[in-house]
C-alpha cells in the first residue's frame, strides 16, 4: 500500500478527534505487533489493528475508513491487555467508528436483523451491536 | 443472608438456565439472591469514548438503586452485566470531574461515588461460601465429567474489572473441582467468541467457535463451562452447521456455571433446564450417571 503522508494529513482533524475521543496518545504505539498477534478477529479483518494505529496518527483518514477493521472488532481487549506500552488500542477502535456514526451514518440498523434473528439473538448481542454500531 | 443481585436482560428471556439454577443453590448454600428493584439494562457493553457519559448513566442508575437498599454489595451471574457496571463503578470511584457531571445530570437521584461493589456470582462462590464448605454440601459429585473452563473477555479484561488473574485464571477450575468434575485446560480459554459481531457479522462466527471448540476438545474435554449468555449462543448455535462441515465434529455440550453447581447441589435437571443448553446435554449426563434414571429434562 503506498500513501502520500503530509504535514496537513499529520495535524488533520481526523487525528486530532481521534486523540481527543479516545484520549489516547497514539505516538506511544511502537508498532510490535502484539495487539495484531493476539487479535482473535484478525483473520476476519483487511487491515491488521497495527496498521490501524500507525494509518491513525498519519491522519490517512480514507484509508482507514475504507477498512472493514474497525467494524470486525469485538472491543475484547485482547490488544489492550497485551500491550507493552499500556495503550488501549480498542478506545481507538471506538472513536474512528464514532466519527463515522456521529454524522448519522450507521454500519448497522435494526431493519438489517431478520425477525427470525431478532427472536433468537440474545438481548445483549442486540443491545451490544447495535450499541457500538449504530448512532 | 440477602445478597443484592442484578439479573440483566438476557437471564430473563434467553438464560434461563443460567439464573434459575443460580437462584435455587445460593439457597442451598444460605443466601438468597434478592433482585434489586426497579433495574434497568446496564447498557451491555461499556463506552470506550471519553467524551460519551450519557451511556454511563444506565449502569451507574443501577448501583444508585444498589444503595439506595443500604447493601454495599450487587451480585451479577452475566459477564457482560459484571464488566459494564463494575467499569461505570470504578469511572463514579475516579473521576470526580465525570461524577460530578453525571450526579448532577441524574439530579433526581441521590448521589453516588462509587461505593457499591459489583462482583460475580463466581466471587461469591469462592470468598464467601469458599471451596471447602462447598464441596462439603455436594450431594452428586460430576465425577469423570471432563469439563474445559472457557471465561471469554468481559470476566477478566480489562485487568482492572477481572475476576481472577487475566492470564492463568483458576476461579472456574476450582469450582469444578469442588463439585467433582475434573477440569480441562486449553490455550483458549479467554479467546473471544466473536460478541456482538453474531449481529453485523454472522458469517464470521463459526470459525472463532470451530477454533475454541475444537481446540476444548481436542484437550480431552468433554464439554465446556461457560459464565455468559452470548458465548453461549456464540459457540452453540452454529454447532449443527460446524458437524455438517467437519466429520470429526459430534457437537460438545454447553453448561453455565450455575447448572453445574445446582447439578451437584442435587437439585436436579428441573431447576437446571438443561433442555435449553446446546450440545445435548442429556446424553453426556446420562452416559455419566449424572441424571435420575428414566428423568426427562
Amino acid at each position: 500500500m503506498s500513501a502520500t503522508i503530509s504535514s496537513k494529513r499529520l495535524g488533520s482533524e481526523f487525528v486530532r478527534k481521534v486523540k481527543e475521543i479516545s484520549g489516547q496518545n497514539l505516538h506511544l504505539c511502537y508498532q510490535c505487533g502484539l495487539c495484531s498477534g493476539n487479535c482473535p478477529m484478525v483473520s476476519s479483518m483487511d487491515l491488521p489493528p497495527r496498521q490501524v494505529i500507525e494509518l491513525a496518527r498519519l491522519g490517512l483518514e480514507e484509508e482507514i475508513t475504507s477498512s472493514r477493521t474497525v467494524w470486525t472488532c469485538a472491543s475484547c481487549l485482547a490488544c489492550t491487555v497485551n500491550c507493552p506500552r499500556g495503550f488501549d488500542l480498542s478506545k481507538i477502535m471506538e472513536a474512528i467508528r464514532l466519527l463515522t456514526l456521529r454524522k448519522n451514518v450507521d454500519h448497522l440498523r435494526p431493519e438489517d436483523i431478520s425477525p427470525q434473528e431478532r427472536c433468537a439473538l440474545p438481548q445483549l448481542a442486540m443491545v451490544g451491536g447495535l450499541r457500538k454500531f449504530s448512532g | 443472608m440477602s445478597l443484592a443481585y442484578y439479573p440483566g436482560c438476557t437471564l430473563k428471556t434467553k438464560a434461563k438456565n443460567l439464573e434459575d439454577p443460580a437462584i435455587a443453590s445460593m439457597e442451598v448454600l444460605g443466601s438468597r439472591l434478592e433482585e434489586i428493584p426497579r433495574w434497568n439494562c446496564c447498557g451491555a457493553v461499556y463506552s470506550l469514548a471519553d467524551d460519551d457519559l450519557i451511556h454511563q448513566v444506565a449502569p451507574v442508575r443501577n448501583l444508585i438503586r444498589v444503595k439506595e437498599q443500604g447493601k454495599n454489595e450487587v451480585v451479577t451471574l452475566c459477564s457482560f452485566c459484571l464488566n459494564t457496571l463494575k467499569r461505570a463503578n470504578l469511572l463514579m470511584k475516579e473521576d470526580a470531574e465525570k461524577r460530578g457531571t453525571l450526579n448532577s445530570f441524574m439530579d433526581e437521584e441521590i448521589d453516588y461515588g462509587g461505593e457499591v461493589e459489583v462482583v460475580h456470582l463466581l466471587e461469591v462462590l469462592k470468598d464467601q461460601v469458599g471451596w471447602e464448605a462447598l464441596a462439603q454440601k455436594v450431594k452428586l459429585p460430576l465425577r469423570g465429567l471432563r469439563v474445559a473452563p472457557y471465561y471469554g473477555c468481559t470476566l477478566l479484561r480489562p485487568r482492572e474489572v477481572a475476576v481472577d488473574d487475566v492470564e492463568k485464571p483458576t476461579i472456574l477450575q476450582e469450582l469444578l473441582e469442588a463439585l467433582g468434575a475434573t477440569p480441562v485446560d486449553f490455550p483458549e480459554f479467554a479467546e473471544c467468541c466473536g460478541s456482538y459481531q453474531i449481529v453485523s457479522s454472522p458469517d464470521d462466527i463459526p470459525k472463532y467457535a470451530w477454533h475454541i471448540l475444537n481446540s476444548a476438545l481436542s484437550h480431552g474435554a468433554e464439554a465446556l463451562v461457560l459464565t455468559c449468555p452470548l458465548c453461549d449462543y456464540n459457540l452453540g448455535q452454529g454447532q449443527k452447521e460446524l458437524m455438517k462441515k467437519h466429520d470429526e465434529f459430534d457437537g460438545v455440550p454447553l453448561f453455565y456455571f450455575t447448572q453445574l453447581l445446582a447439578l451437584a447441589l442435587g437439585l436436579g435437571p428441573q431447576v437446571c433446564h438443561f433442555e435449553l443448553n446446546y450440545g445435548e446435554p442429556e446424553l453426556l449426563l446420562r452416559e455419566k450417571n449424572l441424571l435420575p434414571r428414566g428423568e426427562a429434562l
